[in-house]
This record gives C-alpha cells, structure tokens and sequence, in this order.
C-alpha cells in the first residue's frame, strides 16, 4: 500500500489538471462560438428577456398556448417530475381534476381527444414542448379570446411545428414559449 | 414507419455501426501496438513521470489489485473532504451550502464506484467547483479504473504461460488520454452547439411572457454530460438528469447520449475480443448480450406505447402512449428504450422518470440491474458477465463429463467458490437492504432522521416497496438511477446505499481479478478435440440459461412483491 499511495496522489494530482481543469475550459471555449455563447440562448422581445428557448415556462392564461402540468411549477431553480406510479389513487385524482378544468376553459371539447401530455407532468418540470395535436385543441378558446381566426391560428402551429430530427427520427413538437410570443405578435 | 420508432432502432444501429470498429482500436491501444492515438504518448509519458510512475515496470495481479483500490482510496478521502467544504471554497456563484456528512459519503462513494446514486440535486446541492473538481474528476478516472481492470483481467486468457501482470497505471492513463478524454470532447462540443450551458455564468433571473418573475440555474454542464454517458456513469449535471432541456437539449442530442453510453461498453467487448485474438468468442458474448438486451427491450417498448390503463380510464386519448414523467420532444418510445439501455449498462442516467414508468416497464428496468451483464458498464460489464461464464464452464463440464475448462486453464473448485460468492453476494445486498430498510419503516416510523421514514414513499401499495427495491438494486449494480420518488437524502439510506455501493464495486473487480490471477498461474494446455468450445452458439445458450437462472432465482420473489403485483393489480 506504501508504495503506490505516492504514484495514487501524484497521478491523482496530474489527473485532476487534465479532466478538471483543462478539459471544461476547453469545452467553455468552444461553447463560446455556440448561439447563446455557451451560457443558455434567451429569447428577447423589445429588447427585454422573456425566457429561455429551451426551459418551459408555466402558461395559464386562456390567452395563451398552455403549457403542460409541472411538479414544480416551471421553476427552472429546480427541476423535477412527480415520481406518481402509474397505480397512484392520489396521482389519478389530480389527473381527473386536470381533464375537469380543461373541459371548462375549453367547452366544447371532446375529452376523449384531450392529448395524455395535457393532464401529466413531464419530467424535467420544464418540458418547453407540446405536440401539434396538444397545441391545435386549444386553438378553438384562443381564437375565441383573442378574436383571431381559429385557420390562422391553426396555419401559426404548423408554422412553429418542428418536424423529426433529419424529417426522419422522434416526434413532431411546438415550443410553447416561441409559438406564445409569435402570437402576442400577430394583434 | 412510425418516426419515434424509426428513431429507436437507427440509434441502435449506429452505435453498433461505431462500437465494433472502435473495439478494434481500443484493443490496438490496450496492446500498445501502433495506433491513431499515438500522437497522445509526449502527453503520457509527461503524466507518468509527474506521477512518478514506471510505465515499463510489469506487476502481479496483486500489485494492480492494490494499486487499484489505494489510488481509489485517496479519490474517495479527495471527495468526502471537498464535498464537506464547498460552501467555504470559490466557483459557487448561486451560494449553495455545504453537503451534511452522511450525503458527503454517500455521494464520494457513488460517484468513485461509478455509480452516481444521487440524493441531491445539482441546482442546488453541487457548487461549480465541486461539479467540476468532484463530480466530473471521479467520473473520468472511476470509467477508466473499469477499463483498466478488465484490461488485466484478460490477460489470464492469453496461452503464454504469464503470470497476470501488466501494468494498471499504464491501462488507466491511455483509457483516459486515448479514449475517454477525446470522445468526452466530441459529444461535449456537439451538446454546447445544441443549447448546453458551459460557461461559469451563474444563475439568472427573467419575467415570463405571462408575469411570473423565473431563476434559471445554469453552468459549466456540457463538459460533464459528455463523460457522464461515455464512461457510463450516468449522473446528471441538473437534478432531473437528462430530462432536463439543458442537459438534453432535442431528439438528435437524445440520440447522441443514446450511442455515446451503450458505445464503449460494446466497444470494451470486441478490443477484448481483439486482445485475446479471439473474435468468435467476443462474437458470441455479444450475441448473449444482445439476446438479453433485446428481451427486455420489447417489452418496455410495447407497454409504454400501449400507455397507463389508469390513464385510459380517464378517458383521454394516449396517441404516442404514456406520458407521465416524460418530455415531449423524446416521446415515449425513446424513453422506453433509454430506460432499459441505461439500466442494463450501468449509466443511470435517466431521460424520463422511472418511478412514473409503468409497471412492467419498471420489472424490466430492475432485470436489466439485476442481471447488469447484458452489454453492462464500461470494463466492468465483462468483469460481471466473466463470473456467469466460469459457472456455465463448469456446469457444462460436469454435464458433458469433461474437465470445467476455460482458454487452456483448469476451471477447479477455488474458482468456482469466487465466481459463486460473487453470484450471490448481490442477492444478499439487494435483498438484506431491502429487508432493513422495510422492517424500519414499519416499526420505526418516527425516527428522527432528515427524512422520517413514515415519509420516505413517495405512493403506496406495491409501487412503495417497489421505489425501496429500486433503490438497493441500483446501488448494487452500480447503476445510479432511481425511483426518485424515495425521500432518499438522510442518514439510513445514505449510509446503507453508500456500504452497497462499495461492495457491489469491488467485489465484482477483485473477484475476477483473483480468478484470473489463479488461473493465470496453471499449466497451459492447448486446445483438443476434448475441449469444451466456448464460442459455439450451444455454449452461448448455455450461459445465457445460466443467467437467467442465476439471477430469476435470486430476484423473483422481490420482483413479485413490488412491479409484477402491481402490473397485473392495473389490469
């Protein structure tokens, strides 16, 4: 054991400059070439920050493309899901609740098109994306607030539709905070 | 074709397209034969002769083993201290606190081990120093200690009649300077150039669009992300691992942290492969794995596209299947198939919740741990599949009647007695843990520990036992993953967790590493008509049933307890 504590430390030592020292400040180099500068890419309205493009914001409003449940209520300090099993009789009662108060803000709907993604919460907290189906069946309450037409903004989902990766590989998705600001855009 | 499962398969495919070339090189770099790293050696003999190291000097396996474990051991003195203090010391913009004595324990251990268990949260539990100096340090030498052992162990396989030497030092800084460190450099440059935070800018503050004033945590994370697949250590950067939009950015990064964790644990197969010159065998060790993986693979992959019963009850429409616990732009097949990659290699990083997997996904995600062969952490993979291998030796020996033998050497009772107490050590961690942390839970509900354990459980019924299942299956198998559901950050888990995490390290590296030092040291006989193949498609099954045994045996009865009682209770 004697003879190898001095080469431990030592190598430990050199290791440490390498992977510790040098290697993220490499990586922090390079990042700076990266859209955001490696520190996060924001997104600016009038000059002033409203979000990041990829942390999910919370949207309740009716006027507004809502986002998804959140465990932590889209506190990006954090991030967590909600650990419910899929057995959980409390977890099923907030889910239920969930279907309840997206039939009143959007009468008319049938539950039985409510996207899943609309009534559970993801796991980060901060999901920034909906799917088509989950943006288009709140079309019909937005247009009604904000008095623009449900074929506009049907035409702005599939604007902000962002196709699989290469047009071949995973899901279809909107950002929730991109399509939002577009839309307080179009008056 | 559905695009989530075209995603699916490609990115199993690309990772392999990658991993059986590279094995090649890696057994090339292992061999010290000329390769495309060499440029890397000024790099290395600097390193040796800074760490006063020999890099010609060849060592018994006794010396390695010890090498090993006290090198690991000033790691571990290293991050206890570091972790303990890092509230007093810089790079900690946000103002985090320092770790309570226990958690610095629990996660000095998990991370050497190359676990990376975490009961606490990156946001707020780590300072930058420490995510750096700690967590990404331990990550790269924890992957490269496993790399290193199997190189040595292997060595025992070769017909010249060694006694295992080879050099640990010399295995462990190539594993770093040629392999991990380049790759880590690649995935880490492709995660910054897709939105991953990697600078030293600290926490920020904006106001929403709808009013809500919002802190962002943010940080040098890129960097760690990158090492957290390659050396399948699998601890995340933020608290929600990658789930989190940060550290996992879109579909395409979701496919590159996909390869860059399943990859070296196939590429360490087929340089084995390459270094004993023996291909067929490396062939047929794959084709168990890969039969293994793909097992529990399809089953996952179906229940999560079927989506919750419980959900469906509700009555709202499941197009891509269950989404509880899952981001949207991966989808539920993607997460499926990373809950299982992740678990039956020892990453643990996650991509979606566990704890909200549905329940026969969740029994597939602790068979992949249970068995933690089937492809398996980066060197240690082999190392666990090693031991199914001498008992399958010497099962079918005595079946056939023949001498248990394995390349040239005598497979003999001392060998069997290893191979068979490492077997079954992981059953009495897993399920001794279990059973502790249940008989507290029922008859000390109220003791005074940060988290009381009448609150430990974050849902009742089978799923609670099964987040206590879940969370010594994982420490044992080096994994890191969790129910997270479990109020895991005080004083019985961290310590209890921390003891299983070591032993279910070292146990399974020392034991290999003894057999293959015993066997090193018989007479070598060649190759005869008389010899068991060990690279026929028969003897493949063979360890396959092994397994399986093994390890149905060991584990069904707590598989029935938790998951299974609540899969069909769903029905």
């Amino acid at each position: 054991m004697k003879t190898h504590l001095s080469p431990a430390i030592r190598l430990t030592l050199v290791m440490l400059v390498l992977v510790a020292v040098i290697y993220p400040l490499v990586v922090s180099g390079i990042a700076r070439f990266a859209p955001g500068g490696g520190s996060g890419e924001k997104v600016i309205v009038n000059g002033k920050v409203v979000g990041y493009t990829l942390i999910g914001q919370k949207f309740t409003q009716d006027r507004y493309f809502n986002s998804r449940p959140s465990a932590l209520d889209y506190n990006a300090a954090g991030s967590a899901g909600s650990n419910k099993g899929p057995s959980n009789p409390d977890y099923l009662k907030v889910a239920q609740a969930r279907i309840d108060t997206f039939l009143v803000h959007n009468p008319g709907v049938d539950k039985a098109q409510i996207p899943a993604e609309l009534v559970t919460a993801s796991g980060s907290g901060l999901d920034p994306d909906l799917s088509p189906a989950a943006a288009k069946i709140q079309v019909a309450r937005i247009a009604r607030v904000r008095g623009i037409s449900p074929e506009r903004l049907n035409q702005l989902v599939d604007e902000h539709t962002k196709g699989p990766a290469l047009g071949l590989f995973g899901p279809s998705t909107v950002n929730v905070l991109k399509i939002n600001v577009a839309l307080d855009a179009l008056k | 074709m559905n695009t989530e499962l075209t995603g699916v398969v490609v990115t199993y495919l690309i990772t392999l397209l990658l991993a059986i070339p590279l094995g090649k090189l890696v057994g090339k770099i292992f061999r010290g034969e000329p390769n495309a790293f060499d440029f890397m050696a000024p790099l290395e003999r600097l390193i040796y002769r800074v760490g006063g190291i020999d890099p010609k000097l060849d060592m018994t396996w006794k010396q390695n083993l010890v090498a090993l474990l006290t090198i690991n051991a000033v790691w571990f003195v290293y991050a206890f201290f570091m972790l303990l203090f890092q509230d007093k010391l810089p790079l900690n913009p946000d103002g985090n606190g320092a770790m309570t004595p226990d958690l610095a324990f629990n996660t000095a251990i998990s991370f050497m081990v190359n676990c990376d268990l975490q009961h606490y949260s990156g946001e707020s539990g780590l300072t930058y120093l420490t995510q750096l100096g700690v967590i990404n340090f331990l990550m790269f030498v924890s992957a490269a200690t496993g790399m290193a052992a199997l190189a040595l162990v292997v060595r025992a396989f070769l017909p010249e009649k060694t006694s295992l030497s080879g050099n640990f030092y010399v295995y462990f800084t190539k594993a770093i300077t040629r392999v991990l460190l380049p790759g880590s450099l690649i995935v880490a440059t492709i995660l910054a150039f897709n939105g991953t935070p990697a600078s030293f800018a600290g926490k920020d503050q904006f106001i929403s669009l709808q009013g809500d004033t919002v802190n962002v945590s943010r940080g040098p994370a890129a960097g760690l992300i990158a090492i957290k697949h390659l050396g399948t250590n699998g601890g995340g950067y933020f608290g929600a691992n990658s789930a989190h939009p940060l550290e996992n950015p879109s579909y395409a990064t979701n496919m590159v942290e996909l390869i860059a964790q399943v990859m070296l644990p196939i590429i360490m197969l087929f340089a084995l492969g390459y270094l004993i010159n023996r291909k067929r065998f490396a062939w047929t060790v794959f084709g168990v794995m890969t039969a293994g993986f793909l097992l529990l693979v399809t089953p996952t992959l179906i229940t999560e596209f079927h989506g919750s019963p419980a959900i469906a009850h509700l009555g709202v429409a499941q197009p891509a299947g269950a989404m509880e616990g899952k981001e949207v732009r991966f989808g539920p097949l993607s997460s499926a198939y990373w809950s299982i990659a992740t678990t039956v290699i020892s990453t643990g990083s996650v991509n979606s919740m566990h704890d909200s997997s549905m329940a026969l996904s969740g029994s597939m995600q602790l068979l992949g741990m249970m068995t933690n062969a089937f492809y398996g952490g980066c060197g240690v993979g082999f190392l666990n599949y090693y031991y199914y291998l001498i008992i399958a030796v010497f099962i079918s020996g005595l079946m056939v009647g023949r001498t248990p033998e394995l390349f040239g050497r005598k497979v003999e009772a001392r060998e069997i007695k290893i191979a068979s107490i490492v077997a079954l050590l992981s059953t009495l961690l897993v399920k001794g843990g279990v059973a502790i942390a249940a008989y507290v839970l029922v008859h000390h509900p109220d003791v005074n520990w940060a988290v009381k354990p009448a609150a430990w459980l974050n849902n009742t019924g089978y799923h609670g036992f099964s987040e206590i299942l879940y969370e010594f299956t994982s420490a044992n198998a080096n994994n890191g993953s969790g129910f997270e559901g479990l109020g895991d950050n005080n004083f019985f888990w961290n310590v209890s967790t921390g003891i299983v995490m070591m032993l279910g390290r070292f146990i399974p590296i020392i034991g290999p590493l003894a057999i293959a030092g015993l066997l090193a040291d018989k007479k070598y006989v060649p190759e005869s008509a008389g010899t068991l193949a060990t690279d026929t498609s028969t003897f493949g099954l063979m360890t396959f049933a092994v397994i399986i045994i093994i390890t149905a045996l060991s584990f069904f009865p707590a598989l029935a307890l938790g998951p299974l009682a609540e899969y069909f209770s769903l029905k």
